[in-house]
């Protein structure tokens, strides 16, 4: 069987292809390189589809907004919040799962519950726990000596709330990539090192965390992305505000806001766009860093 | 031996608090959906209700049109799952058993869409359903997220493992390209099928930007968006709260434990490309 390109085959791909091609063209691709060129409308009737006038504003807007440096700065304290917190506290986990140890698929099982369920739902529980009078958290901090936090109405706790609710989210999925790569370490390393006495803990500093680099790459990039895209939490933790004296507003809540709550599609687009940026330049840095291997 | 036993203990130890604390708060969800109204609000907070109300979860239900938003729930995750496991199915024959003009291209700049948030395209979208008179329709909740590069890209890697002699065998037995992919290499895929349908499942479900954004009038709303509505409504009566979030939170946990194996497998699997 002769495997070339011939125009027949393309007809029968072409086939094949127009229904996702023309769903991912519409609700993907072009809305990717429409919103650029919104994000440069400054006089429009989007509806309509008539630009009256083009230009920088939106972005001149944006970066003279202190509305929006403070939803950068909240959503940095977010990403800086919760990717390192999770990443160690889901690799010590992982690797504990790894051991020979009872129960391990039921707990497994349990770690990753919260990775399925509904972010408004279990947000609205968290409102409930997070109470300042009659919150769970308080009580027990109560033992602890802690004096009743205002969780979700203190603009100072508003992001740390958030914080604890996202890494609680997102354990279950980081530990199940640990596992999947930790699984992949030869067990003879491990074996080489108890026989030159390593303890557990030089087990896990010098051979684990090495050998484990490129998966711990993978995730970190992985939960940064995700991390500056936190928007469901927000809307649902504070009942649709962004925290009090937006305390907690993000990048994604000032897009939602200018365009849902405001309706200003160029000022929302570039905003979008800035997102959009900041993203890519994290994927570059994994598909360039990755193509090298961060792996011994 | 005895340092050992100890270090296991430890494990087992943290092991146990750390799930505890992954639990206690659906614990503390349904504990409070059981309680009667005087039980709820008092301190020291009380674990096991002196008195177990079922009746909050029927009068959560009635409180808001629940069904409703439960019927549209539904709809959107079936119509959503089978439309996209259809466009997954042919789009992965195409890009892995088809070798046509642009082939490599056209993959290359699905893969690349992959990277751009979904928030970038929030507004394009929302003006194309306007225009196209499908906001507040079933339509705007469910076309644009018929197809997903993300599982064209799973399923492919799948089906280039299935052996190609397979499709040359049945070529000359006769068998047509449309019927080989589907009397051959979707049952054969069936695992792949299944992980790209439950994590389909589980997304749709749970999904809340964007009902949020394309419905309007309360008919149309799908459950997180009338959760959150009946949240604003309800105030602080705490135990229908808990029951309304445990009837969305619960499906998708029992679909979870049945189905556990194709989720955690389809996450790993997921992850490990990068």
């Amino acid at each position: 069987m002769n495997d070339k390109p011939t125009m027949k085959k393309t007809m029968k791909a072409i086939l094949y292809l127009i229904p996702a091609l023309l769903i991912i063209g519409t609700f993907s691709f072009y809305p990717i390189i429409k919103s650029f060129f919104m994000s440069f409308y400054t006089d429009y009737d989007y509806f309509k589809d008539l630009v009256f006038a083009r230009g920088l504003d939106n972005y001149t807007f944006i970066f003279q907004d202190p509305e929006f440096w403070k939803s950068i700065q909240n959503t940095m304290i977010f990403v800086i919040g919760v990717v390192p917190l999770s990443i160690i506290i889901s690799l010590v986990i992982a690797t504990f799962l790894n051991q020979k140890i009872k129960f391990r698929g039921l707990f497994r099982t349990i770690y990753f519950i919260p990775f399925v369920t509904s972010v408004v739902a279990v947000s609205i529980v968290w409102r409930w726990i997070f109470h300042s009078q009659y919150g769970v958290l308080n009580y027990a901090l109560g033992f602890l000596g802690i004096s009743p936090i205002k969780w979700l109405s203190d603009p100072d706790w508003a992001m740390p709330s958030l914080i604890i609710l996202a890494i609680w989210k997102g354990l279950g999925y980081n530990i199940i990539i640990f596992l999947s790569g930790l699984q992949n370490i030869d067990k003879q390393y491990y074996l080489a090192a108890r026989i030159d006495g390593a303890g557990a803990w030089e087990r896990f500093k010098n051979i684990t965390v090495p050998l484990l680099s490129s998966t711990t790459f993978f995730i970190s990039i992985v939960s940064i992305i995700n991390s500056f895209k936190v928007f469901d939490e927000v809307f649902a933790l504070f009942g649709g505000q962004p925290g009090p004296a937006g305390s907690a507003e993000t990048i994604v809540y000032y897009i939602y806001n200018k365009f849902y709550g405001e309706w200003n599609f160029g000022v929302a687009s570039a905003a979008a766009y800035v997102l959009l940026f900041i993203i890519f330049i994290f994927t570059l840095i994994q598909l360039y860093v990755g193509k090298k291997k961060v792996n011994y | 031996m005895q340092k050992e036993a100890l270090s296991k203990g430890f494990i087992y130890l943290l092991l146990i608090l750390g799930s505890l604390l992954m639990l206690l708060p659906f614990i503390w969800m349904i504990s409070t959906s059981l309680k009667a109204a005087n039980e709820v609000m008092i301190m020291p907070p009380k674990w096991i209700p002196t008195d177990i109300q079922w009746g909050n979860y029927i009068k959560a239900w009635f409180s808001a049109p629940f069904a409703v938003y439960s019927v549209n729930s539904v709809i959107v995750l079936i119509a959503s799952t089978i439309g996209e496991l259809i466009t997954t199915i042919l789009a992965a024959y195409a890009f892995s058993r088809i070798n046509f003009y642009g082939r490599d291209i056209i993959f290359s700049i699905l893969l690349g869409t992959m990277m751009v948030p979904g928030e970038v395209l929030l507004i394009p979208n929302f003006v194309t359903l306007s225009n196209l008179g499908w906001i507040d329709h079933y339509q705007a909740l469910i076309v644009p997220w018929l197809a997903s590069v993300f599982s064209i890209f799973l399923l492919r890697q799948f089906f280039l493992s299935i052996p190609k002699e397979l499709s040359f065998a049945a070529k000359i037995d006769g068998c047509s390209d449309f019927r080989f992919l589907w009397s051959v290499m979707v049952p054969l895929a069936k695992p792949a099928l299944i992980t790209i349908a439950i994590l389909k499942a589980i997304g749709s479900w749970n999904a809340f930007m964007w009902p949020l954004i394309v419905t309007s009038s309360e008919n149309m709303r799908t459950l997180p968006v009338g959760l959150i509505a009946f949240s604003t409504d309800t105030g602080t009566k705490y135990e229908l709260l808990m029951a309304a979030s445990s009837m969305i939170i619960l499906p998708m946990i029992i679909l979870y434990i049945v189905l556990q194996k194709y989720i955690i497998e389809g996450v790993a699997r997921a992850g490990i490309k990068g």
